[in-house]
């Protein structure tokens, strides 16, 4: 059982790797978003310092849900999402698969990536790995939340913004306690409450999205 | 049925239009007799607030609106849930009904929220852990009829909006205290409003204001349902003659 879900997940990531674009521009987003701020408010590195971790947070939220649309649509258009509700696994063992997939386009390399950015807020080190680990541990959540909207809207006219409307207030308890975690590092009160809420709610969020997920897709399969 | 009273037969759309049609009048009528109530308690009998002045009346309107659109929020997922798991028609279209005046509660119950903290809090909004929970219900409920709206087929709106519910009901306690959390942690921002005792005619009043909005709440309902159930209905042959019997 678990091999049709490995084989599922290197089957996307050979999918993705083919349409490296796709990668690339959520990426770019995410860089142009964090960058346009400091151009918005100025570039008083205090108020960058304080700004950081929410800004970067955002940010990472609106780029997921940029790739979100796509983690069924293709394989809706062609027909394979209806094999693989055919298939003997349990359709929500592969929408994990798929999550897991989409986690590793899009997920990890926001995650790597923010440090970077984060230079760019002059954060200090102790501020990096906090962000760089609040992100590790809570994108996944974004990806399997993500999943329920992206099966509800599922050749839905208007589906890319609807799925906002849909996913971003699901959102609010992970982005609140991953920003909360950098700024929990950065006044010193340490971020381990923050990092164990997100982990919860990363554990629940990845074990619990894939049933109405599943449900969400068999309803759009009808 | 040990009672006698076979629930599931108004559970079809034909026998429940006109049952609600009857219905409708009595809780127009239970919505004005509590309205009038309320407002006569809150407005002629309860005393004036020792540190809030008249301004606090406001509170007859801003709680109940605040209750009801949580409370609604649960109906509202109960019926999408009843309709997903034995696919009664009518309970999805009770959870398509309800969602509009629910979303109307929670807008209403933040409109007067402003008008309150204005001269009380000196801010027309703060982001106290409650108004914030309560714009995120609006953004659910928003959320909610923005997909069964962009979904053509009623059976597929249907079920997507009772999944988009239920989720939505499991995440509220999350959000909630999520919010409250991170509230208390920026403490700079925190507004208490001052509970203090409450008078108990002033309890009074709110609890006649609530029941008026639940009952205006149920009228409204159900006049959307039974509008639901035409729209839906109308290539069978009880509507074409209902309709023509209203011509």
């Amino acid at each position: 059982m678990l091999n049709a879900v490995f084989s599922l997940i290197a089957r996307d990531l050979r999918l993705g790797m083919r349409r490296q674009a796709d990668i690339a521009s959520v990426l770019f987003f995410f860089i142009i978003v964090v960058s346009l701020f400091p151009l918005g408010i100025g570039p008083e590195p205090d108020q960058l310092r304080r700004l950081a971790p929410g800004i970067l947070w955002v940010a990472a939220l609106l780029a997921t849900m940029l790739s979100l649309p796509r983690l069924f649509a293709d394989d809706h258009r062609d027909g394979t999402l209806e094999q693989l509700a055919l298939s003997p696994q349990p359709l929500g063992l592969i929408v994990l698969g798929k999550v897991a997939a989409h986690w590793l386009v899009s997920g990890l390399p926001l995650t790597l990536l923010a440090p970077v950015l984060g230079l760019q807020f002059d954060l200090s080190s102790e501020a990096l790995q906090a962000l760089t680990l609040s992100l590790l541990i809570g994108t996944p959540a974004l990806s399997g939340i993500g999943a329920i909207g992206a099966a509800l809207t599922l050749g839905v006219r208007g589906g890319g913004v609807l799925l906002s409307l849909l996913i971003l207030p699901l959102y609010i308890p992970v982005l609140i306690f991953g920003a909360g975690a950098v700024e929990a590092t950065v006044t010193g009160v340490g971020a381990q409450a923050h990092l164990s809420l997100l982990g919860a709610l990363t554990l629940a969020g990845v074990f619990f999205a894939p049933w109405p997920t599943a449900a969400a897709l068999r309803i759009a399969l009808e | 049925m040990s009672k006698g009273f076979n629930w599931y037969h108004f559970s079809s759309p034909q026998t429940f239009y006109p049952l609600a049609g009857k219905m409708i009048p009595w809780f127009w009528a239970l919505a004005a007799l509590f309205g009038i109530a309320g407002l006569i308690v809150g407005f002629l009998i309860a005393p004036t607030d020792a540190q809030q002045g008249e301004g606090y009346r406001i509170i007859f309107l801003h709680v109940p609106a605040s209750w009801m659109s949580m409370f609604i929020y649960l109906v509202m997922a109960f019926w999408a849930a009843l309709g997903l798991a034995f696919n009664f028609r009518l309970s999805a279209m009770m959870a398509q009904a309800l969602a509009p005046t629910g979303a109307l509660f929670a807008f209403l119950s933040l409109w007067t929220g402003a008008l309150w903290g204005k001269p009380m809090w000196g801010a027309w909004w703060v982001w106290d852990a409650r108004l914030t929970s309560e714009l995120i219900l609006l953004f659910l409920y928003v959320g909610f009829i923005a997909l069964q709206a962009s979904i053509d087929d009623p059976r597929r709106a249907d079920k997507a909006g009772a999944i988009l519910a239920l989720v939505g009901v499991v995440n509220v306690p999350i959000i909630y205290f999520s919010v409250k959390w991170w509230n208390t942690l920026h403490q700079g921002s925190t507004v208490n409003i001052a509970k203090s005792s409450m008078a108990k005619v002033m309890l009074v009043g709110m609890l006649l204001c609530a029941l008026a909005c639940w009952m205006y709440a149920i009228a409204v309902a159900l006049m959307r349902v039974r509008k639901i159930v035409l729209e839906r209905e109308r290539h069978t042959e009880w509507v074409k003659a209902e309709l023509a019997q209203e011509k």
